[in-house]
């Protein structure tokens, strides 16, 4: 096993919807899956946005997409209409949660290594 | 495939790219299939703007790009019979309407058969404090009078009804996004509203076409991870839909962009949240069981949409005047930069605390730390790498636009009292809008249609 950066592995998009975010966090390869489903909890990733106000994380797994769907509460400091930030919408924060390392099996290909495509 | 309806999408949002349609026009006409262009323009700010626009202009208040959008392509669609539906009417469908019968006219063509669809505007219809609060700042309630747009969303049935009865052009205002893609197939279909499974199918179709290029490499690209070819000539998406309900997203060949499994499991997951019940209202749609398949080169099928009845209520939305935010920006490069910078941002903060503004301050370090950070700045800029250079922004916000705009001030007089170095000072101070979003019962709601009179 080896800490390896989500962006690695897996690749996401948020949107917003008031002061609520939602992130996917979706597997390049199957074989990132399991590590995904397990280390990638609704805590940990409360844990990330919790200096934000986040109060609330549900995540959704969704295996035929190999994707969960993590839906963020009250994250976005009032939203896009009260938010001071640079980014109201809090688009940019699916390469927040990409930045998380988790424990992964050695072998796992990352994408930045990959031979490339045809 | 023969049977199969295609739907294209020219715009996924109020200020997308004016001449995406033209590829996305050319390539179902090349097809030779039948099929309808939308155009989602419509976000709650574009309708706020919209209603204070046609307050100071009755002709005014539609997408401030529909006459940018349309002369491309409308000759084109009408020649070969393709509909466009869209919610570019924003707070004034009549208009955008008549505009594009002047356009029309322009073009040489003959007058058009243009459909104007209303009852999503309720602002003095229906009574706001009868109504459940389903998300936003309930403290707002009750102050009516200030109201500046409430808009509930409508379903897909009076913009089918309006092609059913010949219409050319659909102009709507506010409509739920999927809405404008599920309207053209329940009329090409027949489909029946309570086909829970093929309305839940027309209105994935919607969900991944509303967002335009997001589903062809648009907000995908991350280069060494993943790329995307020419994204300076993206192909906007089509669906082809068949009578059953399967779906293949793809776009015109020789544009940029590109359609795969990763884009397509983006977008269906995009401004999602419980993936199992994604309410609107025409149908509870269910993607947990969605499967996709790459059948082709920039083609990829979706199948498995589940549906459920609708949900019982519509939800509209009410905005209210918001307060004012400011923002300022300064920058600083080179040596030391980052301690000039930060000395800038607390002379400021201690100015605005000095004359007592009565504002809400936010300091950003732009290249530092900015966006994944909190207003009080708990990640902080200790220890980060001293940056090549940093911008300073202040942002405020306060219900007295004079003092956001004193507050803006103090960063433009750092040209003489602040740290050495400042330079390329900028800002601006806008009116915000607060949002509240409530159920209204199906019945105190009539969505219709009515043709422009020629």
């Amino acid at each position: 096993m080896a800490l390896v950066a989500l962006h690695e592995i897996a690749h996401g998009r948020a949107g917003d919807k008031g002061n609520r975010l939602n992130i996917s966090v979706i597997a390049y390869e199957a074989a990132a899956w399991p590590a995904l489903l397990r280390e990638v909890s609704e805590a940990r990733v409360l844990a990330l946005f919790r200096h934000r106000g986040a109060t609330k994380v549900v995540r959704y797994v969704l295996p035929n997409l190999m994707a969960m769907n993590f839906v963020i509460d009250d994250v976005l400091e009032g939203g896009v209409n009260s938010s001071l930030s640079v980014d109201a919408h809090g688009k940019s924060h699916s390469f927040r949660l990409l930045d998380m390392e988790i424990e992964a099996p050695d072998a796992l290909q990352r994408r930045s290594q990959r031979a490339e495509c045809p | 495939m023969a049977g199969n309806f295609l739907v294209g999408c020219g715009a996924g949002f109020s200020g997308d790219r004016i001449d995406a349609a033209v590829s996305v026009v050319a390539a179902i006409i090349a097809s030779g299939r039948p099929g309808a262009l939308i155009f989602e323009t419509l976000a709650e700010r574009t309708l706020a703007l919209g209603h204070r626009a046609r307050k100071n202009n009755p002709e005014m208040g539609y997408d401030p790009l529909l006459p940018e959008f349309l002369p491309l392509i409308l000759a084109d669609c009408v020649r070969n019979a393709i509909p466009i539906v869209s919610n570019f009417g924003a707070a004034n469908p009549p208009a955008a309407a008549r505009l594009i019968q002047r356009m029309a006219q322009e073009l040489g063509l003959e007058p058009l058969r243009i459909a104007v669809v209303d009852g999503d505007d309720i602002n003095g219809v229906v009574d706001m404090r009868s109504l459940e609060v389903c998300d936003g700042d309930a403290s707002l309630v009750g102050d009516e009078t200030e109201i500046v747009a409430a808009n509930v969303y409508l379903g897909a049935k009076p913009i089918a009804d309006a092609l059913l009865a010949g219409a050319q052009i659909v102009v709507t205002g506010r409509v739920a996004d999927p809405a404008l893609a599920l309207g053209p197939l329940v009329a090409h279909f027949g489909w029946a509203w309570d086909d829970w499974n093929r309305i839940a199918a027309g209105t994935l179709v919607g969900h991944l076409l509303e967002c335009g290029a997001q589903v062809t490499g648009g907000y995908f690209a991350d280069p060494g991870f993943k790329d995307v070819p020419s994204p300076e000539t993206i192909g906007f998406p089509i669906a082809e839909v068949s009578a059953d309900g399967d779906i293949v997203i793809t776009k015109a060949a020789g544009t940029g962009g590109a359609v795969d499994l990763l884009t397509v499991k983006e977008q269906i997951l995009y401004e999602m949240h419980d993936p199992a019940a994604y309410l609107t209202p025409d149908v509870t749609l269910d993607v947990t069981n969605v499967t996709l398949e790459q059948i082709g080169p920039d083609r990829v099928a979706v199948r498995g949409a589940v549906g459920h009845s609708a949900p019982p209520s519509l939800k509209a939305t009410v905005t209210y005047p918001g307060d004012w935010l400011g923002e300022a920006e300064i920058s600083y490069g080179g040596p030391n930069a980052l301690a000039r910078a930060r000395l800038a941002g607390e002379t400021v903060r201690r100015r605005i605390v000095l004359r007592n503004l009565p504002v809400k301050i936010r300091i950003d370090l732009i290249g530092t730390q900015s966006i994944f950070d909190s207003d009080d700045g708990a990640l902080g800029t200790e220890g980060v790498p001293e940056p090549a250079e940093v911008r300073v922004r202040l942002a405020v916000s306060g219900v007295a636009q004079k003092a956001v705009d004193q507050s803006l001030q103090e960063v433009l007089a750092l040209y003489t009292c602040g740290p050495a170095g400042g330079g390329g000072v900028r800002s601006r101070t806008q009116n915000r809008i607060k949002t509240v979003s409530y159920l209204v019962p199906r019945n105190a709601v009539s969505p219709r249609f009515t043709f422009l009179e020629a």
